[in-house]
């Protein structure tokens, strides 16, 4: 029989214990009749939407009708280029009865989509006060991040890459530096393309990843949303199990783990 | 009289309320969420809320995002 001692490991933002430490999201989809399914064998309980002005020469279906009804929804305040524009944003979509929490996203950058640290912090500070769960998308910078914790965020969202990119862990270092310095969930936002990045990460202590484009754009997203929750929850299983030591350098030569005796003889 | 919609001039009878604007655009109330004048109107309060001339409102829904 196997003991698995980490039957009890829940992920608790804004008092909600959450039991996969996979967040997903709704963009970029071929069709949102695939979300059911994604979310599904994603295992994820809380995922992304945002709030856009309706079409109204075209008004689309809207995305909540495709969201099983026990997932928390995350809305995001993409399209913010100001803290006030993320404030009105947050205070919308509490209006539109979506809960409240909020993932903040001021980007005033167009070309790489990089978050604004400064404004990111007020709209934190002030959706906190207003009793908002606040989720900032951030750079992985240090001092950013002890800004969020004054501010009153729920966790810090730093980039592994730019948004969309499935470039990977690029910032893996700086992301290290915040799970070890910041007292608050580390969730990887942005750029996990493949599933062993998103291993990797929770492996480093990362309290969970969110996973978009990578899902949206494979060639069966439901299989990859699956290997994607299955990859989550072997890197959170290898961080609680504590990793093997790692030898110096390969001048130190090898370590078997069989006998070194021979096999028959001395 | 003549109101903002999303940005777009609209034409519509003295005395619409929101609700009936939101049903002669065929969008169902439950799935937008309405700003007028860049004050939130409480989605309880769409039938309540008779237009004005000159009214600037945005009508907001929720898209795939990530």
């Amino acid at each position: 029989m196997t003991h698995d001692t980490h039957d009890n490991d829940t992920l608790v933002i804004g008092g909600t214990a959450l039991t996969s430490r996979l967040f997903i999201g709704t963009g970029k989809y071929g069709t949102d009749s695939l979300i059911p399914d994604v979310a599904g064998a994603s295992g994820s309980q809380v995922i992304t939407v945002a709030l856009r002005r309706v079409d109204l020469a075209n008004p689309r279906s809207n995305v909540l009708a495709h969201i099983p009804s026990h997932m928390r929804l995350l809305p995001n305040t993409s399209g913010a280029r100001t803290a006030e524009e993320a404030v009105r944003i947050a205070r919308l979509a509490q209006a539109a009865g979506c809960g409240n929490w909020i993932k903040i996203e001021v980007i005033s950058d167009s070309r790489f989509l990089l978050p604004d640290g400064y404004a990111t912090a007020r709209a934190t500070e002030t959706l906190a006060k207003e009793g908002f769960v606040v989720l900032p998308y951030m750079n992985p910078d240090l001092y950013v991040a002890r800004d969020l914790v004054n501010a009153g965020a729920a966790a810090v969202m730093p980039l592994g890459a730019p948004i969309g990119t499935n470039r990977g862990l690029r910032t893996a270092e700086m992301i290290g530096v915040l799970i070890e310095e910041i007292d608050l969930p580390v969730i990887v936002d942005a750029g996990i393309g493949k599933p062993s990045q998103a291993c990797e990460a929770m492996e480093m202590g990362a309290a969970a990843c969110l996973v978009n484009t990578a899902i949206a754009t494979a060639g069966n997203p439901v299989a990859m949303a699956r290997a994607f929750g299955e990859a989550v929850r072997a890197g959170r299983a290898a961080y609680l199990s504590g990793a093997g030591p790692v030898a110096a350098a390969t001048a130190d030569g090898a370590n078997a783990s069989s006998p070194l005796t021979g096999f028959l003889g001395e | 009289m003549t109101i903002r919609v999303n940005g777009q001039q609209m034409e519509c009878e003295t005395g619409t309320t929101l609700l009936q604007l939101l049903e002669r655009m065929a969008l169902r109330p439950e799935a937008v969420v309405v700003e007028r004048n860049r004050a939130i109107v409480k989605s309880g309060e769409y039938g309540a809320t008779r237009l004005d001339q000159g009214d600037e409102l945005e009508l907001l829904h929720f898209v795939g995002g990530g």
